[in-house]
């Protein structure tokens, strides 16, 4: 298929994937400022931006309201759900013959009903916002799961998609770590990730730091841990891969580079891993820069638009 | 509504001029509450939560007035429905004669202070502690009987003393897993005690989903005010329920029982069993063998260790009470004798909450605690003392008769408003069965807003919150159930009788923040990282690139 679709439909994944993901975060970080009385909304507002890798504006104090605008409404702001959602439909515009209609239009209708949906969810409150970008995303990936081959183009939506999927949740985490242990913060933690129901029957309810870390990070049946989306990631390369030819470990840096974060998760002892979890996640978020620069190279083979106009001599 | 009085709460000040608008005493321009405290309403003698009786508001409530007043009526209506429909869609629903029905929940929160709280939790606990007292004093050596503080034929003519708890020892000695203390608030605004819940008190899931419902639906009244949260109910509950399994396992098999998908308080059932991440159990999914309790699984028999139940002790177990109970399992009594399992809320805890017992609990918190009562009863007359009893049937038109053994509003008669017929009937009543029969002077329950149709009216509420002990200590939940009697001037308040609920919020304490999170443990690390990378983005077409492609005009029609 050619580079520049493969590309979009695996951008497609990750911006579908961001927009959940933000929205999921900022649902449950959004609430716990509005109900926690425990809570300093501005520390807390600033943290989950530098996680998000948002810049925080300078000034007012931010609150709940102004968290919402920023990581949820703003366009101009990379990262913000609109903007992923924008993103998400401008690729699936330029790669229309390889996405299904029923995808594209999911995708197309979502981004026409936002600023509707933003209107009413200033005025009813920004749950409303949230859970319509989620429950899109769901219907966007039964959509793909029901439509699309699976060739390649899946693998690299799936890719896209395990990909971001590992760095949001790594992200989602990073805003916890200085969370005190018992917090009830970490109840909100499993449920942005679709986590609690799952996560109180495998542990009977018993609500510990340390255990929420480990199922987000190493469960190797919950499709939202860590440890799941890497090896999803690792088998779509290997599949993408149609000339094994190489004897010996990975010929692909992408490859390697997942397996290895995948293994080092995988045979960690688990005391080890909350030694020091910030380093450990840091690790992590590198390893996924990695894999994209890697992933690009490989088989986007990204070519400098170059201008041959002669440049202006003064 | 066309009113006589057109919603001037406050008599005319002192203000000069006639043309400039009066300073609204509900709030600028707010047509919400007009009308609300008209003198000839029906609840003129209730204490009013939200407004003094000169019409100023209350100062724990000033940010949640200040914020409503100036919603728009229609705005009101849309939120109010989406309440609804929220509830519906999540399957919060109670179960009226065989329908569905969403739990009504009123828009307008119920607002306790701070200090009153702190009162009002001390006093819940204190209560709670002598009740456990009582219990224990009961089923074992009777002390308080032989002391001749309470008569024995108190305690053996209650319907729900159980000879077959006599000697049922709980491992960690508490038989009152979870409480439910109905308060009510007088006309002088002193919070007293309605009734104390002891079995199997329910609504705590109404709590819970009412604050997670109206900080999804209305998220911009909370943003003035800090309020305590209850979402953490589930894992006290599971704290105590694990402490309260035999010293010697390790790691305790809890399970919710309830009677089935029928029953009204399935939902709670559910939710519950969820948040605790345990089985929710029924009767057939349980067995007893050799004194010991197994569930059926896919993997096997599993012991049970701990059944925190939801069914009546009538129900279960046959071998002991009703022979034709299909909720329970039979030979659980015994297994709980043996110290294999504990039930949870015991059985037998009915004694404790029988409505005559209730008006001794004054004298048992002096009896085993050597305390002064922190939270006054509701004076109640008890018919089966023959001088009380006929002061009742003299002044039965003035009280509240209601049956010792009701629950859920069902056989109360209401003296001022009951016809000629209806009083003979209970005088009847009475005398057939003294025991049968308390009374109470009409309280008038204070009254707090709630939006009928598009106005704010006031109307009566209660308040049920939940203590849970765990063995080391009794936690209340900051809240509890604030249920409203929806029709107009009633008095009933549960929902089997048209009653509705409202979010219950409990104002944190200025400084207590700081000093909790001082007083927190260390988290996982000591401080966030300083920050991660923006997020990365795919290739985007220059505008170089858009212009280009826009110009090419070959593909345009």
């Amino acid at each position: 298929m050619l580079a520049r679709n493969a590309e979009s439909l695996y951008w497609i994944g990750r911006y579908v994937e961001r927009a959940d993901d933000t929205a999921r975060i900022l649902d449950v970080s959004v609430h716990q400022l509005l109900e926690d009385a425990t809570v300093d909304a501005d520390t807390t507002a600033r943290t989950l931006l530098a996680v998000l890798g948002v810049e925080a504006p300078q000034g007012d104090p931010l609150d709940a309201w102004s968290l919402t605008e920023l990581v949820g409404y703003s366009p101009d702001q990379a990262g913000s759900i609109v903007a992923s959602v924008s993103s998400a439909r401008e690729n699936a515009r330029g790669a229309r013959e390889v996405v299904s209609s029923e995808m594209w239009e999911c995708l197309n209708a979502t981004w026409n009903a936002l600023p509707e949906r933003q209107r009413y969810a200033r005025w009813v409150g920004p749950h409303a916002f949230f859970s319509y970008v989620e429950d899109r995303a769901a219907m966007f990936s039964g959509l793909a799961a029901s439509t699309m081959s699976r060739d390649d183009s899946w693998r690299f939506y799936l890719l896209g998609r395990s990909v971001e999927r590992v760095d949001m949740v790594v992200r989602l985490l990073l805003s916890r770590v200085s969370d005190r242990m018992s917090s009830p913060g970490w109840l909100t933690v499993l449920r942005s990730a679709g986590a609690a129901d799952t996560y109180l029957r495998t542990y009977r309810g018993a609500l510990d730091a340390s255990r929420v870390v480990q199922f987000l990070l190493m469960d190797k049946l919950f499709p939202r841990s860590v440890f799941h989306a890497l090896r999803q990631a690792e088998t779509c390369l290997v599949d993408l891969d149609n000339r094994p030819t190489a004897r010996i470990g990975a010929k692909a840096e992408a490859l390697r580079l997942l397996g290895r974060a995948r293994s080092e998760l995988e045979f960690l002892r688990p005391e080890e891993l909350l030694d020091d979890l910030p380093a450990q996640l840091m690790g992590l978020q590198e390893t996924i820069r990695d894999v994209g620069e890697a992933v690009s190279l490989q088989y986007f083979h990204a070519a400098p638009w170059v201008a041959w106009t002669a440049p202006e001599v003064s | 509504m066309t009113d006589a009085h057109p919603g001037k709460i406050r008599p005319v000040t002192r203000a000069p001029e006639r043309r400039r608008p009066e300073p609204a005493p509900t709030g600028d321009g707010s047509a919400l509450f007009d009308g609300y405290l008209e003198p000839d309403r029906p609840y003129a003698g209730a204490f009013d939560e939200m407004f003094h009786a000169d019409g100023r508001v209350r100062s724990h409530y000033r940010a949640l007035h200040d914020a409503i007043a100036p919603t728009a009526a229609a705005d009101l209506a849309v939120r109010s429905e989406a309440l609804d429909r929220a509830y519906v869609d999540q399957g919060i629903t109670f179960s009226l004669s065989g329908q569905e029905r969403p739990f009504p929940l009123d828009i307008v929160p119920r607002v306790i202070s701070a200090a009153e709280w702190s009162r009002l939790q001390k006093g819940i606990v204190q209560r709670v502690q002598a009740l456990e007292a009582f219990l224990a004093d009961i089923y074992g050596d009777a002390e308080i009987v032989r002391d001749e503080v309470l008569p024995r034929r108190l305690i053996t003519s209650c319907e729900h003393y159980h000879r077959a708890a006599h000697g049922l020892n709980p491992p960690n000695g508490v038989r009152i897993h979870v409480a439910g203390i109905d308060l009510v608030r007088d006309e002088g605004g002193t919070f007293r005690v309605l009734e104390d819940n002891l079995r199997n008190p329910s609504g705590v899931s109404y709590v819970m989903e009412n604050r997670r419902t109206m900080a999804r639906v209305f998220p911009d009244l909370f943003s003035r005010q800090r309020v305590r949260a209850v979402g953490d109910y589930s894992t006290h509950l599971l704290r105590a329920l694990r402490s309260a399994a035999a010293a010697n396992e390790a790691d305790p098999t809890v399970v919710v029982l309830t009677p089935g998908v029928f029953n009204s308080a399935y939902f709670e059932h559910s939710l519950l069993a969820r948040q605790m991440g345990v089985e929710l159990v029924e009767g057939r999914d349980l067995f007893c063998r050799d004194n010991v309790v197994y569930m059926r699984t896919t993997e096997g028999e599993q012991q049970v260790d701990v059944i925190y139940r939801r069914i009546d002790d009538e129900f279960l177990d046959p071998l002991q009470f009703n022979p034709r109970s299909v909720l329970g399992v039979a030979g659980v009594l015994n297994a709980a004798r043996a110290g294999n399992v504990v039930i949870a809320n015991a059985v037998g805890n009915g004694v404790g909450d029988d409505k005559l017992v209730y008006t001794y609990v004054p004298e048992m918190i002096s009896y085993y605690l050597g305390e002064k009562p922190l939270l006054p009863n509701v004076d109640t007359f008890r018919c089966w003392l023959d001088d009380e009893c006929a002061h009742v049937l003299d002044r039965l038109d003035e009280l509240v008769l209601k049956p010792v053994e009701g629950s859920g509003g069902y056989g109360i008669l209401f003296g001022p408003n009951a016809s000629r017929t209806q009083l003979a009937a209970a005088r009847k009543e009475i005398r057939a069965d003294p025991r049968g029969w308390i009374a109470q002077p009409v309280v008038q329950l204070s009254t707090v807003p709630t939006k009928v149709d598009d106005r704010l009216v006031p109307r009566h509420v209660d308040l049920r919150p939940f203590a849970v002990n765990d063995g080391d200590g009794v936690f209340v939940l900051p809240g509890g159930l604030t249920r409203v009697a929806l029709p107009k001037g009633s008095l009933v308040v549960n929902s089997s009788q048209g009653g509705g609920s409202k979010d219950t919020w409990v104002l944190a304490a200025q400084r207590s923040p700081e000093a909790e999170r001082e007083l927190g443990q260390r988290g996982l690390a000591v401080a966030s990282p300083a920050g991660s990378p923006a997020a990365e983005h795919g290739p985007e077409l220059t505008i170089g690139q858009q212009q280009q492609q826009q110009q090419q005009q070959g593909g345009d029609a």
